[in-house]
C-alpha cells in the first residue's frame, strides 16, 4: 500500500462522510488500514476503497477499526494516585465539579474517576462528560459493563492507586460480566464529539485526554490543545497520557506541570 | 553478505531484544563510539512500568545519551532511544516518533516487529536491524520487511545468547546478513 493510496482514501472519507483523518499520525494510521485490509480479506487496496465509498454500514466498521479503542481501568495507578491526593482535594473546594473525558473509548477511565470522586465524597456534586468520535464505544460507556476476567487486574491497579475498599463492591458479577454501580453511571453524560471538527461545549475544572493525542500529528495536537485551553476554567487541570506532552504546543505557556505525572494546571 | 554493506551509510539502527538482552546491551552500549552518526532505537520487552528507571540504567557508562521516547520526539543522530513500556513505537516520514497503544503483537507491546517494519518503511535500504536474545518470535517478520526494503539485518549469535530462540527463529525464518557476538557487533556498528 502506497502513501498516495492512503491520501485517496482519506480524501474520500472527508468528501463523502465528513470524517477528517488527514492530520492523524500517518505511521499508525497506515498500520491500521493495512491491518483492516488483511482481517477483512480485501484482495487489494482498490477493493477496500470501493467498499468504503459505497457501503455506509462498512464505513462504521472502518472508523471503529482504524481508531484504537484499547483502554483499562486505573491504567497507570500512580496517575490516579496523584488525582486522588493532589487534584481532588483542590476540586473539592468548588461548589460544583465538571470533568471532560475526551476520547474516553469504552469508559473504563470514566468509571475509574467516578470511583475516586465517590470515595472523596465528591461524586454527588460532580458531572463527568464522556465523549468520543465513535458511537459504538459510547454505548458501552452507557451500559457500564466490562469483562469480569479483567477485574483481578483492575482491582490490583485500584489498590496501587491508593484504593482501600474491596473493589468488587463497585460491580455486580453476572455471566462473565461486571456491571458497575448505577450510582456511578448516573453522573456520566455521554455524547459523540469529534476533536477534529467539533468545538468547545462547556467550561471544565478537569479535562482528561489520555492516549488520544498520540494518534494526531503535531498540528492537530496543537489545535486540540487550544480547544482544551479554551474549555478549561481558570486554575483548571489538564491530564494527558504518560508519554504525551505540551512541549510542542503554543499553549504550554498557559500551563504549569504539577509533578512527574502528566497533569498540568492552567495558570492564566 | 552484500558487497556494499559497509560503504552504505546507516540511517537508523534499530535493536530488538527480549529475555536475556539487557546484559548484552550493558556490554554493547558502552563500547559504541561517541557521537554516532545515526540514531539507535531500542525496543525491549519489559515488565510494564515497573522498570521506569531503565533508561537511566542504560545511560550509565554509555557515551551516547539514552532517552525514553515521548510522543512526537524528533529522531536525531547520536541518541539512543528507548521504546516506552506498553506502547508500540513507530517512526514517521518526517523523522519524528509516534506512539501507539493498540493491541499487543506477538504478546508484546512494544513489539519488535512493529518498530522494525516502521523503520524499514521510512529508512529503506539505510535501515539496519539487530535482534538479540529472547524466547519469542518477535522480530522475524520485521526482518522480512527490512530485507524487502533493502536494509541490513544482524542477529546475536544464538550460541552466545542467554535465550537463543529469538535470534535462531530469525535465522531459520527470514534472511540474516550477519550472525555476531558482542565484540563483533560493536565493531560493525562503530564502522557503520
Ligand atoms: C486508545 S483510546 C484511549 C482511551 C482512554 N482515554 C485511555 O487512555 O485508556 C483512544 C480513543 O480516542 C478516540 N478518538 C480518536 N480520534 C478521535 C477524535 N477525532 N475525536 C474524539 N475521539 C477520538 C478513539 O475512538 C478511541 O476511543
Amino acid at each position: 500500500m502506497e502513501d498516495e493510496d492512503i491520501d485517496l482514501l482519506l480524501t474520500d472519507l472527508f468528501d463523502l462522510y465528513g470524517y477528517d483523518f488527514t492530520n492523524y499520525s500517518r505511521a499508525s494510521l497506515k498500520r491500521r488500514i493495512v491491518r483492516l485490509c488483511s482481517i477483512d480479506k480485501f484482495p487489494s487496496f482498490a477493493e477496500l476503497r470501493y467498499k468504503v465509498r459505497t457501503d455506509e454500514a462498512y464505513l462504521k466498521r472502518f472508523v471503529e477499526e482504524i481508531t484504537v479503542n484499547v483502554t483499562e481501568m486505573f491504567r497507570d495507578p500512580s496517575f490516579y494516585k496523584s488525582l486522588r491526593e493532589d487534584i481532588l482535594p483542590v476540586l473539592g473546594t468548588k461548589p460544583f465539579i465538571r470533568v471532560w473525558h475526551a476520547g474516553c473509548s469504552t469508559g473504563e477511565e470514566v468509571y475509574s474517576l467516578a470511583i475516586l470522586l465517590k470515595e472523596a465524597n465528591l461524586l454527588r456534586k460532580s458531572l463527568l462528560y464522556a465523549t468520543d468520535l465513535n458511537p459504538t464505544v459510547l454505548e458501552k460507556v452507557r451500559k457500564g459493563i466490562f469483562p469480569l476476567n479483567q477485574m483481578k487486574q483492575y482491582s490490583e491497579s485500584y489498590i496501587a492507586s491508593g484504593g482501600v475498599n474491596d473493589f468488587s463492591t463497585y460491580y455486580t458479577a453476572n455471566y462473565g460480566q461486571a456491571k458497575f454501580d448505577q450510582s456511578l453511571a448516573e453522573k456520566i453524560i455521554i455524547s459523540t464529539h469529534n476533536l477534529v471538527s467539533d468545538g468547545s461545549f462547556n467550561e471544565f475544572d478537569l479535562i482528561l485526554c489520555r492516549n488520544v493525542l498520540i494518534y494526531f500529528d503535531k498540528d492537530l495536537q496543537d489545535r486540540v490543545l487550544k480547544l482544551f485551553d479554551a474549555s478549561l476554567g481558570s486554575l483548571g487541570y489538564l491530564a494527558l497520557g504518560t508519554k504525551e506532552t505540551l512541549k510542542f504546543s503554543v499553549v504550554q505557556h498557559n500551563f504549569k506541570q504539577l509533578n512527574r505525572e502528566k497533569i498540568w494546571k492552567k495558570i492564566v | 553478505m552484500e558487497e556494499d554493506s559497509l560503504n552504505r551509510p546507516c540511517g537508523a539502527l534499530v535493536i530488538g531484544g527480549s529475555a536475556g538482552s539487557l546484559q548484552v546491551l550493558f556490554q554493547l552500549l558502552p563500547i559504541l563510539k561517541p557521537a554516532l552518526t545515526f540514531p539507535v532505537i531500542l525496543v525491549l520487552h519489559r515488565r510494564n512500568s515497573a522498570d521506569s528507571t531503565l533508561s537511566e540504567v542504560l545511560s550509565s557508562k554509555n557515551q551516547n545519551p539514552v532517552k525514553e521516547v515521548e510522543d512526537k520526539d524528533p529522531v536525531l543522530p547520536g541518541n539512543v532511544y528507548l521504546a516506552p513500556a506498553d506502547y508500540h513505537l513507530l517512526v514517521e516520514r518526517d523523522f519524528t516518533f509516534s506512539l501507539d497503544y493498540s493491541e499487543k503483537v506477538n504478546f508484546s507491546r512494544p513489539s519488535i516487529d512493529v518498530t522494525f517494519e516502521s523503520v524499514a518503511e521510512v529508512y529503506g535500504r539505510l535501515a539496519v536491524a539487530l535482534l538479540l536474545s529472547g524466547a519469542n518470535e518477535d522480530g522475524t517478520k520485521g526482518f522480512l520487511s527490512v530485507k524487502s526494503s533493502g536494509g541490513r539485518t544482524i542477529v546475536q549469535d544464538p550460541e552466545t545468547a542467554q535465550m537463543p530462540f529469538m535470534p535462531h527463529h530469525a535465522i531459520t525464518h527470514s534472511s540474516v546478513d550477519y550472525i555476531l557476538n558482542i565484540t563483533q557487533m560493536a565493531d560493525l556498528i562503530n564502522r557503520l
